[in-house]
């Protein structure tokens, strides 16, 4: 497939984590380790019924194998998604209890990442399991939820950029607060000293820099522009059942 | 970074999905489908004091190809102008770049839904024959549907049929214009060799289409496929509209066949020729797609003419019951 849904930005991780820039190797892991690490922890607690310390301990092993045994470098698009390949690396790692035994030896001493798994440990023992849904569309769901908060944590400052500070004050309130307590926009106005018009026009903006930010996302977590394709479509829930 | 509540998670997708419609005439309504492509959702349109459907596009095109198939596929509206084929009322983009078109808003209920609802034969294979009307107009203007299948077609509350979803359809004309090899819509009687044409917009061994309703060579991905391979969905339309029972009957069973034919060159030339053949069904005359042997015509003859021929027999019967009394 040619062309593109929008201007290249950053460059996928995929070839990012090979470039010969540290501070884009960086970026890229960074990238990475915030999409993922929450999927690949509670898919390991759940898939492979690992407690808290030894899901937390494969994670982190995760990420260190990753580098260490260079795995993206096999990863081919024209045959799974990254998101598929990924679940699997993990998959692998944790039917092999020989290998969990030596995970020191073989993250080759990596520095753990900064990760909040106590966090993530009482989000998922509050969170109750839907009782037909498989691994994988778990793993996808915990997935679509990490890129989203990670295009959320670009959108104040994205918006700032662009002079509309406000636009994301009012998002916030309208799209991410309880739904019982929206206040209306005339409300919104009144709040922010504007008029409804701009409120209008602000939570549009917002939209549409998040939605931006989220197709740049996954420009940068996919290997080809048929794999954005399929995961823009996941994320926004078009192919969900 | 903190985990969002599932419930949080579905409203952000929601808002995400929700095309902003400030810049255009229209207020957005519910989402009624979705596409392959893209979704389609109700819309009112104040000036005009109407409901449109407007179909979006899921993803921003910045290549243009998106917005050139979704412009292509109102342009193929447009040169449609049928009863049959729901017509496009606008184009455009919006702010955050994914294309959208406007078109009438059909209510009814898809074909199989309505279909389930017709107690007997000959008013399910009426109701096929309208879904080929359009099919076959689509045909005489050099344009093919290519996805032809029950959530496709809509019955409204009157009866009428309406063909949705062209986007994947294929102008035979333009092709040709743009000097690709394009073959009529309605083949020539003689088998052609294949050729390698594409359709803008889908290359050659790209395959679009539904499993299931789709012929055999637009499933290989053939470029060059023709009116014959709406002929082969209008079939599996017909095999399900008349039902496992029906099918019994050897006449019929052979024009589904025969619609069906894994050559497109042993099927029918175009909808119209499928249609007449049902016609002739319906009408208890004989069929092309099936060769009668003398007992069948026969019989058929018989079935056909019942009436006269019971009148004939009694007359035949008062008349022989008149001479052997008269003999006595």
């Amino acid at each position: 497939m040619t062309g593109g849904f929008f201007p290249p930005t950053r460059a996928s991780v995929v070839d990012a984590l090979r470039s010969g820039d540290a501070a884009e190797r960086e970026r890229a892991l960074e990238t990475l380790v915030a999409a993922y690490w929450r999927p690949v922890y509670r898919h390991v607690r759940r898939k492979w019924g690992k407690g808290h310390e030894e899901a937390a301990d494969l994670t982190q092993d995760f990420f260190a194998e990753l580098l260490s045994r260079h795995l993206l470098a096999r990863f081919d698009p024209g045959k799974a998604r990254l998101r598929t390949y990924l679940r699997l690396c993990v998959d692998g790692l944790a039917a092999n209890a020989a290998k969990a035994a030596s995970r020191q030896k073989r993250g080759g001493g990596a520095a753990p990442l900064s990760l909040d798994f106590e966090g993530a440990r009482e989000e998922l023992e509050r969170a109750a399991p839907a009782a037909d849904e498989t691994p994988e569309r778990a793993f996808e769901r915990e997935w679509v939820r990490s890129v989203l908060a990670l295009a959320l944590e670009r959108l104040p400052s994205a918006l700032e950029g662009r002079g509309k500070g406000i636009a994301f004050a009012l998002f916030e309130l309208c799209e991410l607060g309880a739904e019982a307590e929206v206040p209306s926009y005339a409300e919104l106005a009144a709040r922010f000293g504007v008029s409804v018009s701009d409120v209008t026009n602000g939570l549009s903006l917002a939209r549409r820099e998040l939605r931006r930010i989220v197709l740049d996302l996954l420009r940068e977590l996919t290997g080809s522009e048929e794999e954005l394709r399929l995961e823009a479509r996941a994320v926004l829930g078009i192919d969900a059942p | 970074m903190t985990a969002l509540p599932d419930a949080a998670l579905s409203r952000l997708v929601r808002a995400l999905r929700t095309p902003d419609l400030s810049e255009t005439r229209y207020l957005l309504g519910r989402e009624v489908g979705r596409g392959g492509m893209g979704s389609v959702w109700e819309a009112d349109d104040p000036e005009l004091g109407r409901s449109v459907a407007l179909k979006v596009l899921d993803l921003p095109d910045s290549a243009g190809d998106l917005s050139a198939r979704l412009r292509r596929e109102a342009r193929v509206l447009a040169r449609l102008e049928h009863p049959g084929v729901v017509p496009v009322h606008d184009v455009g983009t919006l702010p955050d770049g994914r294309p959208w078109y406007a078109m009438k808003l059909v209510r009814g209920e898809r074909l199989d839904a309505a279909a389930a609802r017709l107690s007997t034969l000959p008013e399910r294979l009426r109701l096929f024959l309208r879904v080929c009307e359009p099919v076959a107009f689509a045909h005489a203007r050099g344009v093919v549907h290519r996805d032809l299948k029950p959530s496709n077609v809509m019955v409204g509350p009157f009866g009428e049929v309406l063909v949705l979803d062209w986007g994947i359809a294929r102008l035979l004309e333009e092709e040709a214009s743009e000097g690709r090899p394009g073959p009529p819509a309605a083949p020539p009687t003689e088998p052609r060799e294949p050729r390698a044409a594409a359709a803008p917009g889908t290359a050659a061994g790209t395959v679009l289409g539904t499993p299931g309703y789709m012929a055999p060579e637009q499933a290989r991905g053939d470029g060059d496929v023709d009116g014959r391979a709406d002929v082969f969905a209008l079939g599996v339309l017909l095999r399900e509209l008349a039902g496992p029972e029906a099918l019994r009957a050897r006449r019929l069973a052979a024009i589904v066949a025969k619609a069906t034919a894994e050559r497109p060159a042993e099927r029918y030339g175009g909808a119209p020729a499928l249609a007449a053949d049902v016609v002739r069904y319906l009408d208890g005359e004989p069929v092309t797609a099936y060769r009668e042997r003398p007992w069948e015509r026969a019989a058929r003859f018989a079935v056909r003419h019942r009436v006269a021929l019971l009148l004939v027999l009694a007359y035949l019967a008062a008349r022989a019951a008149i001479l052997v009394l008269y003999r006595r």
